[in-house]
């Protein structure tokens, strides 16, 4: 159905394997003052995270605002220069690339922004948004162009003759499906999902959810989903990557993850979650957290969850926990998890 | 189970009570029909949870209320809303000043700009201790390091001279609920207090709030779209759609029994922690009504899988289905077959 204007042809897209890995990530910011801009510190938004992701798979990247989600999805796409750390993207080291051999790579790793209102612009048509990436990279033209937009529109559940209207004539849920649109026009293998569902409607998440899962059964694509939703994380991923602060604290496959987490922060954050049932809700004991995520300028010595875990002790200060595999399939950085 | 905090509080006596509130938006291109005839009584110690949407007219109804809209444009059309012996609408604006921060104290989503910046945190509170209470300067400053202790906030003597900015979101929450507090309200409307925070964060503010209510007593309106936090929370619940109330009944009830095909939809397309869901998440299909009419049939049924004739020609008013469980539907759901009595 997404056959015309493509990249590659289909076939030629190998099956199996790790789409992406990354190894030992790390996006470091400067904190500059005065004016020399001299350096007086260091953001340690994201700080040494490994991970693979399996082709036509979903990795969902879950933690609280702060702890470096967004950042680490944006490094991985190289919109921002990693610090450290290697990104190896379809077999290719990505890490250093730049310039033309970059551009050329974009098409095929693409991002849905959360803020459907903030990432169109308001003043081109939904056409022209969807049409622009087309443009850009010189993928078709004229009546080629205008058939693949409509094409787009189509698959994305949007009516094609809506094409010459503007961003603000539609509602949340189907901007966010315009977004879809421009990030799968030129045919993608991996889609960088931030927070793509945060900002609408109950009503409104399941059908733009329901719509990335059938983009990715029918175009093969495989998904790095960030969100804080453990709700629907549930439903979505393959398998579930929890970030504090910075840093892995848990991996694990989504059953194997919900049906008993390791690490306590995960424990927290999903005896955290309100349940939509009066009853269960009264029966739970919550592990209620204290106190705040720490500044990630400033991280707590040892194991960075420590100042909020309830079950630390002595060593959590002086060690910082290893990132170890556990029977097979499960990564967890704990000390009380041996 | 009949015995429940939401029979008991019926018994109790009513504080609020709300009766055919209609809120319209006048404006250069139309008029934007907000809140249509919203009817709900609130009684002392109980609370009360209200859901719905963007735009289903929750917060504009809580707004009213205290008359916290911008008159002009909004415009208070018809309705009367009580509060002990006193009615509301048609008070002067200074009757009402005493009133807001006094007898019913408020919460808001975004504490970045509810607080004012260019105050501490300390004088924010002292604020209404001293316009309402008339407590002096040293009175309002100790009774201010007793209310932040009181929502939980560490070292309080020393936090009182600091900036809103100064302070993480969950703790600029815990200051709003401090002031709100301020002068023991009777009533106190929370509107989507815990939205903007993470959900380590949101466990503590509802924590809080349970215990604050166990303590002091007052009833509180919580306004929310989570049905999750309501679950957990709630007496009752009002559930609003298209600026009306379309299900309003008991929490246990609501959730086990919902009879709105909404309601109904709302809870089926909840994805949750707690199990997992086969296939596809159900989804409702359609937008949520625009509004710039007002209501001359239900305002679900175009997204609705169960309408029929009737519901595109008449408003359905709320039936009651005894236990305190009322909705607005023409179809009987558990019958299967339209509503006998209509």
């Amino acid at each position: 159905m997404l056959d015309s204007a493509k990249t590659r042809p289909e076939q030629s897209r190998p099956r199996g394997g790790d789409l992406l890995r990354i190894d030992g990530l790390t996006m470091h910011f400067p904190i500059t003052k005065g004016m020399f801009r001299r350096q007086v510190g260091t953001i340690r938004a994201v700080d040494g995270i490994s991970f693979e992701i399996p082709r036509v798979q979903t990795l969902a990247l879950v933690g609280e605002s702060g702890c470096g989600k967004s950042t680490a999805g944006r490094t991985i796409l190289r919109l921002y220069d990693p610090t450290g750390g290697r990104i190896v993207f379809d077999g290719t080291e990505i890490t250093g690339m730049a310039g033309e051999t970059l551009r050329r790579l974009r098409p095929r790793m693409q991002m849905i922004f959360q803020d459907p209102q903030a990432c169109l612009n308001p003043r081109m048509t939904v056409g022209s948004i969807v049409a622009e990436p087309l443009a850009e990279h010189g993928v078709a033209k004229g009546r080629r162009r205008r058939d693949r937009v409509r094409e787009l529109l189509n698959a994305v559940g949007l009516n094609p003759k809506f094409a010459d209207r503007y961003p603000h004539e539609f509602s949340g849920g189907q901007r966010q499906r315009i977004g879809i649109a421009r990030a799968i026009a030129l045919n993608p293998d991996f889609i960088v999902c931030d927070e793509p569902i945060a900002a609408l409607d109950v009503s409104i998440q399941a059908q733009v959810v329901n719509l990335l899962q059938d983009l990715q059964a029918q175009l093969g694509l495989t998904y790095l989903f960030i969100s804080h939703d453990l709700s629907m994380v549930r439903h979505i991923a393959d398998r579930v990557a929890v970030m504090y602060l910075g840093k892995l604290v848990e991996l694990a496959p989504r059953r194997a993850l919900y049906a008993a987490p390791l690490h306590p922060y995960t424990q927290a954050l999903l005896s955290a979650i309100p349940i939509p049932e009066p009853e269960a809700e009264r029966r739970r004991t919550r592990i209620i957290l204290k106190g705040d995520v720490p500044s990630p300028a400033n991280p707590p010595s040892g194991c960075r969850f420590r100042t909020r875990c309830p079950v630390a002790f002595d060593r959590c200060a002086v060690e910082e926990p290893a990132w170890r595999k556990r029977d097979g399939e499960r990564w967890v950085a704990c000390h009380r998890v041996e | 189970m009949n015995v429940s905090p939401q029979a008991q509080a019926s018994a109790k006596a009513t504080v609020l009570e709300v009766r055919d509130l209609r809120t319209i938006f006048r404006f250069r291109g139309g008029t934007l029909w907000a809140v249509n005839g919203v009817s709900f009584s609130l009684a002392a110690g109980e609370l009360l949870g209200v859901v719905g949407e963007s735009g289903s007219g929750k917060s504009v109804t809580m707004m009213s209320l205290m008359k916290l809209l911008p008159m002009p444009p909004a415009e208070i059309v018809s309705g009367s809303v009580r509060l002990g012996e006193r009615e509301l609408l048609g008070i002067d604006p200074k009757t009402m000043r005493e009133v807001r921060g006094g007898e019913v104290g408020f919460i808001f989503q975004d504490t970045m700009t509810a607080l004012n910046p260019v105050f501490t945190v300390g004088y924010q509170i002292m604020e209404p201790l001293r316009a309402h209470l008339g407590l002096s300067r040293k009175a309002a400053r100790a009774r201010a390091v007793e209310l932040m202790a009181l929502v939980g906030i560490p070292s309080p003597a020393e936090r009182l001279d600091d900036y809103p900015h100064q302070f993480s979101g969950g703790m600029r929450q815990r200051v709003m609920i401090a002031i709100a507090l301020s002068c023991d309200p009777k009533v106190l409307i929370a509107d989507e207090p815990t939205t903007a925070l993470d959900v380590t964060i949101q466990a503590q503010i509802v924590e809080l709030v349970k215990s604050l209510r166990r303590e002091l007593g007052m009833a509180i309106i919580w306004i929310t779209h989570d049905l999750g936090v309501v679950a957990g929370l709630a007496d009752r619940v009002l559930v609003m759609y298209g600026g009306l109330v379309v299900e309003h009944a008991p929490v246990d009830s609501l959730y086990a029994r919902p009879q709105h095909p909404y309601t109904r939809a709302l809870l089926e397309t909840l994805p949750r922690a707690d199990t997992e869901k086969a296939g596809r998440l159900k989804s409702i299909g359609g937008q949520p009504p625009n509004l710039l009419a007002p209501p001359q049939s239900c305002p679900f049924a175009p997204r609705c899988a169960y309408a029929f004739s009737r519901c595109h020609s008449e408003n359905p008013p709320l039936f009651a289905l005894g236990g305190g469980h009322d909705v607005a539907c023409w179809w009987d759901i558990d019958q299967g077959a339209p509503r006998r009595d209509a």
